[in-house]
Order: structure tokens, then C-alpha cells, then sequence
């Protein structure tokens, strides 16, 4: 038997159905009867509604209704919620304004959701649409999170003054203070974490179906985590108790975490479908993707650091003006504070650090967390950094970084993370090397007589991956634990059903989940099923995001099957007659050791469920739950080398070479894990060289709102990746993985944009570091270069 | 997509009688703008005449010293054509860089410069090679063809039915791509005629397609990628937008006409 185990590079279950378009995404799923829905959204950035009028959309073909915030607020239909208490530096709590799932008074963002027209077709409720007639006065607006908080600004909610949600602070202020006084070098930068969208290839959609007979809803919808859904939809919203709705997330087609958050769109469905009495469907095309989708990142940050004479670094200090958007999405306070500032420390020994965090209301689309969430933002000011002081300091890049790696672990940061195990060395050595760093001078001579600037760029990220334990989660003000739930289903011929709380939307847990089972009790991997992604056939569960599946879905299966173990070796000592001390699990069969005594686990799995010769006092049945809590985050890191040349007449980057070297601890299932760091570095390359959100500054629009405008990376604007691991397994769970689904995203722009101020010679370089950009760059610094 | 009436023409005569009996018809060949329009809901239409299997509309053939292009050749057909490789390789190479496959096996060229869209890469093959555009009604030259931010010399109702392009000494194009749509932020095709004349056609920089007389002359002193570079263009008019400012355009367009004289052959 191939060995299809923890490992193995084993092609990937699912692939089949996706591939040959056999997947059952939420809009293929067919229901009797099903009406279909199209928003009306605020055309404005900022304004006041003074009338609604839906009398001829209602006289319109085939519409079965037409809802707006009024009826919402008759039903008592409750608002959507911000998950994550955030306190101000002065002990306030954060200053989250009412987001009602469709705006009634005020629409605060371009496409803002403002009436739900319900018709027989979907283009019926697209003509009817436009015959709702919404009178708006016009506010002023502001788009940019540095202007929110300028005096006079356009004040987007009663409940923020000053447009600002919190002013938080995590560090040691004095400390740093002190640092930066006695400190022989200080060098600081001022740098935009570009706004993005995370254009997921499946658009959010929702089917809404509300039985009468039953009092209960089912809602199939675009969700990383339909128990969290569930549990937001029942509680906070109010629309039914838990055991009264049922969310179901099928295949779904990408997330990057904008399908975690709880949505005005598929709140409104399941609410018109109980009060229409008829099932709802609604898919969002591109456009309300782009539009209502929760943006990433957009930050505006003042950093600093200082370093002592033999170039260490004594301390750091953050400020960053954070982009909310217009309302508070689900997790958007925790992404620019304890996911943010926590990471400050990368992979280095720094004693004091302090970082201040304003968050701030805006006209755009709500920001929450994307592909790295935090960390990405957290890599790019240290590495930034770390790249102007070897510049200014005159060392080389790799040894300003060597010189102040961590090298001894348990590690406990000044901002609050305690990292179990690594070794930056190792990365950063493997990376240079196959990068071959040594003898960059000659290519970038090589291209110097072509007429391109080639330029290297170095980043060492750190990531926090499987938020934990749930009690440390709840005291920083986390509205939820983070823990995850297994069930472990054997069947009477001995098949496996794996039930876990994870999802997968992309990361292939059909394939590694079952792994896991085929390492532990020899089953072949064909012969396990892992069902994910339904309230009512999981108990509950956290979903996916934040690189946790593995970590934290996978140890609470590994819970589970210890357990279903237990008891199969209890039956098979029985059966055996032999001590259970003296039998083990081997290849598929339990052996008694020292004999030929042997019984295969599908003859154990069916002696449990015939039941005829059990041990004394046990059960029958072979089926074990667990809920694993994690006791710390994981910590996966690596270093990535990219080396670009630059075009100095045109500014055409072109990525010549990507290296890659993480360190994700144990590993499933190596191709996966490429895959995913393919991915991830897509992302991030995306980010540096090409995506930037735009609003008008004046109208509050925005600009870029298909991808005409948005410049999503293509396959010719990369390289083929070289990417390697190395591994020093986690420390505090028991497969000793860390994690993989992020770094490629949180790692890479720093790398880009490092590598592109070396080629031109400069320190700064705004992402996404476009052609006019880069054009401008060198021109600058030809005529710096000339002045002198 | 508004409510419309598809209907496929059976001649060009039956096309040309839809489009003068219905007022708010739209031709249709590969659809690649106008679908994604009327799926927004930007464009409507009464009806959507589709001409692109029209036996007269196809064909890719020499004809003298002219290489003469059916209007519903797809860019994906024309890249691929030995004879266009052959005689003007610049053409075959710009045809290539449209879009992505699936674009370039829908798109026609017909449809293109139609529309002319003032990024469009067509265009500026049609300018800088003097094609001329044969239409249902009558032959229109380049110069006089595309005559402003997606208008052209087409009367409504006209229907272009081949492009006749004279085989040029040498022709090249360089194009910049518009890292989102890649469509030309700026694309610049020079060619040589058979009588020696330069032109050098400009797409993408401004409201429509131009020719940029100051590199002709430039290259008719010296055909050298230097001559094409030390020409200055005025940034006054140019477009500008979150993907370029006039400066950067008018900055690249000697530069990619340096690499396209580079290039001609």
C-alpha cells in the first residue's frame, strides 16, 4: 500500500469535482420556488435618506416584494456586531455605532445596502431595482483614515466623535522612551499598507429557505464558518434560535477570511424569506464583490527603531491610523491591535516596543481582516525597517538581521507573545543559499549592462497562526473561544466519518484530514470522508481562517481518534485475549506484541457494532468526540528572497526570482503546503506590485471597481517560485504543526518593495509600487544622484 | 442585462436591414466589450444582430500587395496566420498581446476598431500601416476612419466588412500594458511602407488614436531607435488616470517607439 500518511504528497481528493465543474457551490443549489434577490445600494458615499419610495417597483413584473430598513426595524431584526472588545488607552471601550443590516436614516459607504427587491427571476429584480426611488441629501465624505480625524472632518456616526473607535496602546511607553534616548542609531519610516479586495473567485451568495411547518430556517451560504454564523444570526440578530436555523456552507470557492464575516446581504435574505414566505436566492456579481466585500488592510504608519552601537536593536516604536471603513465588521477591531501589535517583535530579540493604534471610521466599504490578517501589516513595518537600517547603519541586510535573531526559546516578546520554537538561522541560511545571495553583485552588474536595475530584497516574517488558548482570547476581549471540535465516526465495515468545525474553502481538508486517519490507523485515505461545513450534522465549530485548521482542527481530530483508539484496542486485546498493555496499532491491524496474533481494525470496528463479544462494561459502537483548546499560538517563520529587475525607463518590475524557506513545523502533505505558499505569495506580490483600492477623495467613490481597474496578478506578472521548508515542529500541540496558510501573503511585500528600493537605491517606495510610481522613483533619484 | 432580441443575420443585407428598421439595434461580433456592458447595465440594446458567422465577413488572404483581413477574424486567427507572420509580422505580434486567450479567440478585429476604444490595440496597426476599412457601403482610409474617442468615420447602420492592409518594408509594435486590464496604457506601432514613408501610430495615450508626427520625422532623418527616443511629445491632451498621468504617457511613447524601430522587420 502507498504510503498515504502524514507526508505524503498525496494529489488531493476534491480536485476531481472541482476541476471538472461536479462542485455544489451555494448559487448551484436548487430549491422549489425560489425567488431571487437584488440590493439596492447607496449610489453615495455619505447622505441622508429623506425618502424611500417603492410603489413602482412593486407594480414592477414578477416582484414579490420589496423590503427596506423600516420593515427590518418593525420585525425587531437586531444589528449586525463588531465580536472583538477592544478598550481605548484611557479604559474606554471601543465606540461601535449601530450597523443595521439595511440603512435607514444614513448610508455611510458607496453601495451601501438600502432595500432588498425579492422577484420571480433574477434580472425581474434587477429591472425593479431601478424603480426603487431613494431621495438622498448629500453629506460630505471622507475616505482617507489619516483625514478622519482631522478637525472638521465629516462625522460619519453620532457615536464617534471625531470619527475615532479607539486609541489603543500595547507596550511599554517609558521603556521605549528610555530606549530611544540612550540609543546610538535611529532610523524611521513612514509607510501605507495598501487597501485591497479580496476577490475571492466564488462571489458571496446566499439561498434563504424558511419552513413554516417547522418554525425553522436553512440558510446555504459562502461561510468559512457556519457555526459562528449560526451563532451571531440567533443571538445577536435575533432572527431564530440556534436550533431553529440551520447554515450549511457547501463547497466553497476561496475565502482569504471575507467569507467569515456576518453579512448585511445573506442576514437580509433569511429574514425576506420568512417574511415574503418564499425561498431567496442572491449571488453578488463582481461588481457588489468589489463593493461589499470586507477590504483588507489600509493602514497609515509612523515607525521607528533604534539600535545600539554594535547594532542591535534597543527599541521600537509604532503609530498606525487603522481604516475601519464606514461600520464595524465582524472581527475589524482585533486585526490592527492584538493581531497587529503583537507581531511588532518579529524574529527578534527586542526589549521594548510600544505601539498606539487609532482606529477610525470612514466613507468606504467596511475593512476586516484578509490573507494574513494583521501580520502581513506587522512584517511590512519591521522589515521595512530592518532594510533602511542596514542601509543608513552600511551592513548587509542579511547580517543587520542574523545579529538580532531570537536564539533561545521559550521567547517571551514585550508584546505579549511567547513563542514556543524556531530557528531564524536556518531559514534565513537555506533561503540565501538557494538564492544564491553570494553572488548577486554579478547579476546585478549582468543586468547593469543590459540597462536594468536589479535589486535584492530580504523579509524574515513571523506569523501568530490558531489564536489560543480560548481564556487568553477571551481576556484580550475576544467575543468568542478558539478551540475547535472532531468527531470520529467509524462505521461497521470499518470506513471513517470525520466530522470536524473546520472548513475548507481551498486548503484541501478532504485530502489532509484523511491523512491524518491513514497515518494513525492504516486506513486507506479513499476510505475516509471528512464532513465539514453543516450546523446540523457538526455539533459546532470555529471554521477556518488564520492558518488554524491544521493546528487546532487537526489535534482536536487527533483527540478524537486517540480515543476511538483506546476503545478499539480495548475490544482487540478482548478479542485477542490478550492484555491491552501488549497490543498495537500497526498498518491497519491490531498485533499483540511478541505473537501472530492479529485482528484488522474493520474487524474490530465491526465486533464494536454487532456487539456480541465486548469487553465487560463497554459499549457498543465505535464513535469518540473531542473539542481541543489549544494552549498557546503557533509560530511558523521563514525568510523570502525576491530579486527584481527594474526598467528605469518605463518602471516595469519584473520578479526575476522568489525564494522561499518557512518553517511550518510538521507537515501533512508538502504539495498542499506548496500550493498554499504559492498562493500566498501571489497575494503578496499582488499587493506590492499591483492592487490598490482607490476611492475619489472628493465623491467618495470607488474607483476601482472591476478588474479594468484593480489589477489582480496574473501568472505572467510572477516567477516561478523557488520554495523550500525547514522544520523545528510546535512545542504545544501534538503533531507539531504550525501552520501555512498565510505566510506567503504575510511575508512577501516587504521582500518586493525591499527589493525595489535596492535596485533604484532608495529607501522609500509607496505599494503597489506601479510603473509610473517606480518610473518616478528612479527619476528622483537619477536627478539626486545628478545634484551631487 | 436588459431584455433584448438576439437575432443571427443570415447576410450582410439582413443585418444592415435590422440595424435600419430598429434604431436601437447593436451589432454583434465577439461581444468582448459589448457583453460585459449590457451585463452591467451600461449599454442596452432592442436587438442584438449577430454578424460574426457571416461567410462574407470572413477570409485572410493576400490580394496584390495588400494582405486583406475578414471582419470577423478573431485576434487569436490573426496572430496565428503564417501569412500575416510573414508579411506584416508587427500586426501578428500586436494581435497576440490583446487581451488574454479567451478574448483573443472572440475578439474580432472589425469589432475592434469599430469600437475603437482608445486603448484598443487595432487601431493603431489600421493608422500606421494607411489600411483602408472597407465597409457595406464604402472604403474609408485610416487617416479619415477613427475620428475621436470611440467614434469613427461609420455612419450608423455601416458595417465594416474587411480591413485591407498594404504589406509594409517593416512594421513593429510595442505595447505597455495597463497592469489591470491590459488593454495598451500606451501602444505605439511603427511601420515602414513599401514607398518608404514612416508613420507611427499611438494607442492608449490619448482620447484616440494619433499619429506622432514629430518621431516620423525624426525616423525619416535616421530610422534609429536614438531618433525615436530624443523626439519629445507634448503630455497637453493626453489621458490621465489612476493607471498613468499625461507625463508618464507622453514620457513613453518615444521610448516604446525606440524599441518597437528596434524590433521592425
Amino acid at each position: 500500500m502507498a504510503h498515504d500518511g502524514i507526508g505524503a504528497r498525496l494529489p488531493r481528493k476534491e480536485d476531481r469535482r472541482f476541476i471538472t465543474g461536479a462542485g455544489n457551490y451555494t448559487d448551484d443549489i436548487v430549491v422549489r420556488n425560489a425567488a431571487h434577490a437584488e440590493f439596492v445600494r447607496s449610489p453615495h458615499a455619505h447622505a441622508r435618506i429623506l425618502r424611500i419610495d417603492v410603489s413602482a417597483a412593486l407594480r414592477a413584473p414578477g416582484v414579490i416584494g420589496v423590503l427596506t430598513g423600516a420593515e427590518l426595524a418593525d420585525d425587531k431584526v437586531g444589528g449586525l456586531i463588531c465580536g472583538w472588545m477592544i478598550h481605548s488607552k484611557d479604559g474606554s471601550p471601543m465606540r461601535a455605532a449601530p450597523y443595521a443590516p439595511l440603512a435607514r436614516d444614513v448610508v455611510r459607504y458607496v453601495g451601501n445596502p438600502v432595500a432588498i427587491v425579492v422577484a420571480e427571476t433574477k434580472n425581474e429584480a434587477r429591472d425593479a431595482a431601478e424603480l426603487v426611488e431613494v431621495e438622498y441629501e448629500e453629506l460630505a465624505s471622507v475616505v482617507d483614515p489619516a483625514a478622519a480625524q482631522a478637525p472638521g472632518a465629516p462625522q460619519i456616526h453620532a457615536e464617534a466623535p471625531g470619527n475615532t473607535i479607539y486609541q489603543w496602546a500595547l507596550g511599554d511607553k517609558g521603556a521605549v522612551d528610555r530606549a530611544f534616548a540612550g540609543a546610538a542609531h535611529r532610523v524611521e519610516v513612514d509607510l501605507i499598507n495598501n487597501r485591497l479586495v479580496p476577490n475571492a473567485i466564488e462571489p458571496r451568495a446566499a439561498t434563504a429557505i424558511y419552513d413554516r411547518a417547522e418554525g425553522r430556517f436553512t440558510l446555504y451560504t459562502t461561510s468559512q464558518n457556519p457555526h459562528v454564523t449560526r451563532l451571531v444570526l440567533s443571538a445577536f440578530v435575533g432572527l431564530a434560535p440556534e436550533h431553529k436555523l440551520r447554515v450549511v456552507a457547501p463547497d466553497v470557492g476561496g475565502g482569504f477570511w471575507s467569507k467569515i464575516f456576518i453579512y448585511p446581504e445573506e442576514t437580509v435574505c433569511l429574514w425576506a424569506a420568512r417574511r415574503l414566505g418564499v425561498p431567496v436566492k442572491w449571488a453578488a456579481d463582481r461588481r457588489e464583490s468589489f463593493l461589499a466585500d470586507a477590504h483588507g488592510r489600509d493602514h497609515v504608519t509612523h515607525a521607528e527603531m533604534a539600535f545600539d552601537a554594535s547594532h542591535k536593536i534597543v527599541g521600537l516604536r509604532v503609530k498606525t491610523i487603522a481604516n475601519l471603513g464606514a461600520y464595524m465588521s465582524t472581527f475589524s477591531s482585533s486585526v490592527p491591535t492584538y493581531l497587529y501589535a503583537t507581531l511588532l517583535s518579529g524574529q527578534y530579540d527586542i526589549p521594548a516596543i510600544y505601539a498606539e493604534v487609532d482606529a477610525v471610521y470612514t466613507n468606504t466599504t467596511p475593512v476586516d481582516a484578509y490573507r494574513g490578517a494583521g501580520r502581513p501589516e506587522a512584517t511590512y513595518v519591521v522589515e521595512r525597517l530592518m532594510d533602511i537600517a542596514a542601509r543608513r547603519l552600511r551592513i548587509d541586510a542579511a547580517e543587520i538581521r542574523r545579529k538580532n535573531f531570537i536564539r533561545s526559546f521559550p521567547h517571551q516578546t514585550p508584546v505579549i507573545m511567547n513563542y514556543d520554537t524556531g530557528d531564524y538561522e536556518a531559514s534565513l541560511n537555506a533561503a540565501l543559499s538557494a538564492a544564491r545571495y553570494a553572488e548577486f553583485p554579478a547579476r546585478r552588474a549582468e543586468a547593469r549592462s543590459r540597462g536594468k536595475l536589479r535589486g535584492i530584497g530580504l523579509s524574515c516574517y513571523i506569523e501568530a497562526c490558531g489564536l489560543a488558548p480560548s481564556q487568553a482570547v477571551g481576556s484580550l476581549g475576544g467575543g468568542v473561544g478558539l478551540w475547535e471540535s472532531a468527531e470520529v465516526r467509524v462505521n461497521p465495515v470499518g470506513t471513517i466519518e470525520v466530522l470536524t468545525g473546520s472548513h475548507s474553502h481551498g486548503q484541501g481538508h478532504e485530502t489532509t484530514f484523511a491523512q491524518l486517519v491513514a497515518e494513525r490507523f492504516g486506513v486507506p485515505t479513499d476510505q475516509v470522508s471528512i464532513i465539514h461545513g453543516d450546523t446540523d450534522k457538526v455539533q459546532f465549530g470555529m471554521g477556518t481562517y488564520g492558518s488554524r485548521s491544521a493546528a487546532v482542527g487537526m489535534s482536536a481530530v487527533n483527540k478524537a481518534l486517540e480515543r476511538v483508539e483506546a476503545k478499539a484496542r480495548r475490544i482487540a486485546a478482548h478479542l485477542m485475549e490478550a492484555a491491552e498493555s501488549d497490543v498495537e496499532l500497526k498498518g491497519g491491524e491490531f498485533v499483540v506484541a511478541g505473537t501472530d496474533k492479529k485482528i484488522a481494525f474493520a474487524n474490530v470496528a465491526l465486533a464494536a457494532y454487532t456487539a456480541h463479544n465486548l469487553p465487560p462494561g463497554t459499549e457498543p459502537g465505535l464513535k469518540e468526540g473531542a473539542f481541543y483548546d489549544p494552549v498557546n499560538f503557533t509560530f511558523p517563520a521563514g525568510t523570502y528572497v525576491c530579486e527584481v529587475e527594474v526598467d528605469p525607463k518605463t518602471g516595469a518590475v519584473e520578479i526575476v526570482q522568489f525564494t522561499a524557506a518557512d518553517d511550518f513545523g510538521t507537515i501533512v502533505n508538502p504539495m498542499i503546503v506548496e500550493g498554499q505558499v504559492h498562493g500566498g505569495l501571489a497575494q503578496g506580490i499582488g499587493q506590492a506590485l499591483l492592487e490598490g483600492c482607490r476611492y475619489d477623495r472628493d465623491s467618495g467613490q470607488l474607483v476601482t471597481a472591476t478588474f479594468m481597474d484593480y489589477a489582480m496578478p496574473r501568472a505572467r506578472d510572477l516567477v516561478s517560485f523557488n520554495v523550500s521548508t525547514t522544520a523545528t515542529p510546535c512545542k504545544t500541540n501534538p503533531l507539531g504543526i504550525k501552520g501555512c496558510g498565510e505566510a506567503g501573503a504575510i511575508g512577501s511585500p516587504a521582500a518586493v518593495i525591499n527589493a525595489i528600493a535596492n535596485a533604484i537605491g532608495v529607501e522609500r517606495i509607496e505599494m503597489p509600487a506601479t510603473a509610473q510610481r517606480v518610473w518616478e522613483t528612479c527619476r528622483a533619484a537619477q536627478a539626486a544622484v545628478a545634484a551631487q | 442585462m436588459y431584455q433584448t432580441t438576439y437575432v443571427r443575420a443570415s447576410s450582410l443585407a439582413e443585418a444592415a436591414n435590422l440595424l435600419r428598421d430598429n434604431p436601437d439595434a447593436k451589432l454583434i461580433s465577439g461581444g468582448q466589450t459589448l457583453v460585459p456592458t449590457l451585463r452591467q447595465r451600461l449599454a442596452r440594446a432592442s436587438h442584438l444582430v449577430d454578424i460574426v458567422h457571416l461567410a462574407e465577413l470572413r477570409g485572410l488572404t493576400l490580394e496584390g500587395d495588400r494582405v486583406v483581413i475578414g471582419a470577423t477574424t478573431t485576434h487569436a486567427e490573426l496572430a496565428a496566420s503564417d501569412l500575416v507572420r510573414q508579411r506584416i509580422p508587427g500586426l501578428a505580434h500586436l494581435a497576440g498581446l490583446i487581451g488574454d486567450p479567451p478574448v483573443r479567440h472572440l475578439g474580432t478585429i472589425g469589432g475592434s476598431i469599430a469600437n475603437n476604444d482608445p486603448a484598443a490595440d487595432y487601431p493603431a496597426a489600421v493608422l500606421a500601416l494607411n489600411a483602408a476599412v472597407h465597409t457595406s457601403r464604402r472604403t474609408i482610409g485610416a487617416d479619415d476612419f477613427f475620428t475621436g474617442l470611440f467614434e469613427t468615420a461609420l455612419d450608423p447602420g455601416e458595417i465594416v466588412v474587411r480591413v485591407s492592409f498594404p504589406i509594409p518594408r517593416r512594421s513593429a509594435y510595442e505595447k505597455f500594458h495597463q497592469s489591470a486590464s491590459r488593454f495598451a496604457l500606451v501602444g505605439v506601432f511603427v511601420a515602414v511602407l513599401a514607398d518608404g514613408s514612416i508613420r507611427v501610430a499611438v494607442t492608449g495615450a490619448g482620447p484616440c488614436v494619433f499619429r506622432a508626427t514629430s518621431i516620423e520625422s525624426a525616423l525619416a532623418r535616421s530610422f534609429t531607435a536614438e531618433a525615436a527616443e530624443s523626439a519629445a511629445i507634448s503630455a497637453d491632451g493626453l489621458n490621465s488616470d489612476i493607471h498613468g498621468s499625461a507625463e508618464f504617457r507622453a514620457h513613453l511613447v518615444p521610448v516604446l517607439a525606440a524599441r518597437a524601430v528596434a524590433q521592425a522587420r
